[in-house]
């Protein structure tokens, strides 16, 4: 197992007072909290800020801990001493949650809870809920989709423990979902104790980037180039949607910027619909020839045009 | 469903147009019938439904009571506390979708 120091995790001198502990776990729990902070590591950092807390906090355990000498790395290969019996002291059951704190908790102070309470089958209690974020694509969200996902998921080991694994997750792809929704997949959360059924697993969903679409809720965005005689002129242009290629019709005298709708083309379930929103984006050909600069001068001349008139000049 | 083919789980979407009971919301978030309430008092959540017994939410309120429940669990942020972290949640996440979107 890996060794943590937990001094390094809570920012704080070995010598660092009860009150200096409490405020940096404090200011570490708000930084990192899951439902704050939306980092990829944040739960795992957040968890292990508990842990450290519940360790340094505690005089008994802080001096157990202690004994192992301001040596060790963290991450370095550990393994409790032989006689390692919890430093002599008689631990009592944590305050806290240490569902899923580290092997090197629960190796150095996990079995004070084993000893001192009752065995765990009388409690009868369901399993926690689990939080996790998945990334899918816009084509997956339009159609709906099947998608393995690898998730690190809770799993039971031989001693009836509780370890976070790799695992893979079969999961359907709801037609029309959108960012920021979740998913509850029942009983996919922590085991049960005691017989208790498990808890939920609730999958928050983002959008992987796409080259060319965005996402507003359900409507998805576009930037279409078109060229100053196909705004001026109007034109039906083919257009990209997530549910293929489509036709749309530029009016005459569009002006850069505008919008137009392709209703029902963006992402739509059986309740509610989304459009695509196609934003105009007239690119200007450069005169490179003397014949191109023509054209320029002729319009030059044919138009009458200033657009600086809101400018007062 | 033979052997061989693979079961795909599929998960209820928690979308604002979807429901659930008064009961249900308690149960899906651990949380008692009373701190529910005080949730509702507060703003946090809004019921539709003239009494408890009609009272539906949409299943969006199954997340903002969950955090509420872990922020005061975790962090021991009060009940307006909670009511504001999630105001400011909301318009963080506003603000982030529409600054990916530039």
């Amino acid at each position: 197992m890996e060794y943590k120091d937990y001094y390094q995790i809570l920012g704080i001198e070995r010598d660092a007072s009860a009150d200096a502990i409490k405020q940096a776990y404090r200011k570490l729990a708000r930084k990192y909290h899951p439902d704050v902070n939306k980092e990829k590591d944040a739960e795992e950092r957040f968890k292990d800020i508990g842990e450290a807390y519940e360790v340094l906090k505690d005089p008994e355990k802080r001096s157990a801990y202690d004994r192992f000498g301001a040596n060790w790395q963290s991450g370095e290969q550990f393994r409790p001493p032989p006689d390692w019996n919890m430093g002599g002291y008689e631990f009592h059951g944590s305050s806290g949650d240490t569902q899923g704190f580290s092997d090197f908790f629960e190796a150095l102070f996990g079995q004070a809870r084993g000893r001192s309470s009752r065995p765990r089958q009388e409690f009868r209690m369901q399993g926690e809920d689990q939080q996790a974020a998945i990334s899918i694509s816009l084509e997956d969200a339009f159609h709906g989709a099947k998608q393995t996902l690898n998730l690190n998921r809770p799993t039971l080991d031989e001693q009836g423990r509780v370890t976070m694994r790799p695992q893979q997750l079969n999961m359907v792809i709801p037609k029309g979902i959108i960012a920021g929704q979740r998913i509850r997949l029942e009983g996919q959360g922590m085991p049960g104790h005691g017989g208790g059924a498990p808890g939920d697993l609730y999958l928050e969903i983002s959008f992987a980037p796409h080259p060319f679409f965005k996402a507003e809720k359900r409507d998805i965005h576009l930037q279409l180039p078109v060229t100053p005689w196909e705004a001026a002129l109007g034109a039906t242009l083919t257009v990209p949607t997530l549910d293929g290629k489509v036709q749309l019709k530029i009016p005459a005298n569009s002006q850069n910027g505008r919008k137009l709708r392709l209703k029902g083309k963006g992402l739509s379930t059986s309740k509610t619909q989304g459009d695509q929103i196609v934003t105009l984006q007239v690119v200007l050909p450069e005169a490179q020839t003397e014949a191109q600069q023509g054209v320029y001068k002729s319009m030059a001349e044919k138009m009458a045009f200033n657009p600086r008139t809101d400018l007062g000049v | 469903m033979s052997e061989h083919s693979t079961t795909y789980l599929q998960g209820i979407v928690l979308d604002e147009e979807s429901y659930c009971s008064f009961g249900e919301l308690c149960r899906l978030c651990g949380a008692s019938a009373e701190q529910v309430e005080e949730m509702i008092a507060e703003g946090i959540i809004s019921p539709e439904g003239a009494d408890q017994s009609e009272w539906r939410f949409t299943m969006v309120s199954i997340h903002r009571v969950q955090t509420v429940v872990r922020l005061h669990r975790d962090l021991r942020v009060n009940l307006p506390g909670c009511a504001l972290v999630l105001e400011l949640l909301d318009e963080l996440a506003a603000l982030r979708a529409m600054a990916s979107r530039r």
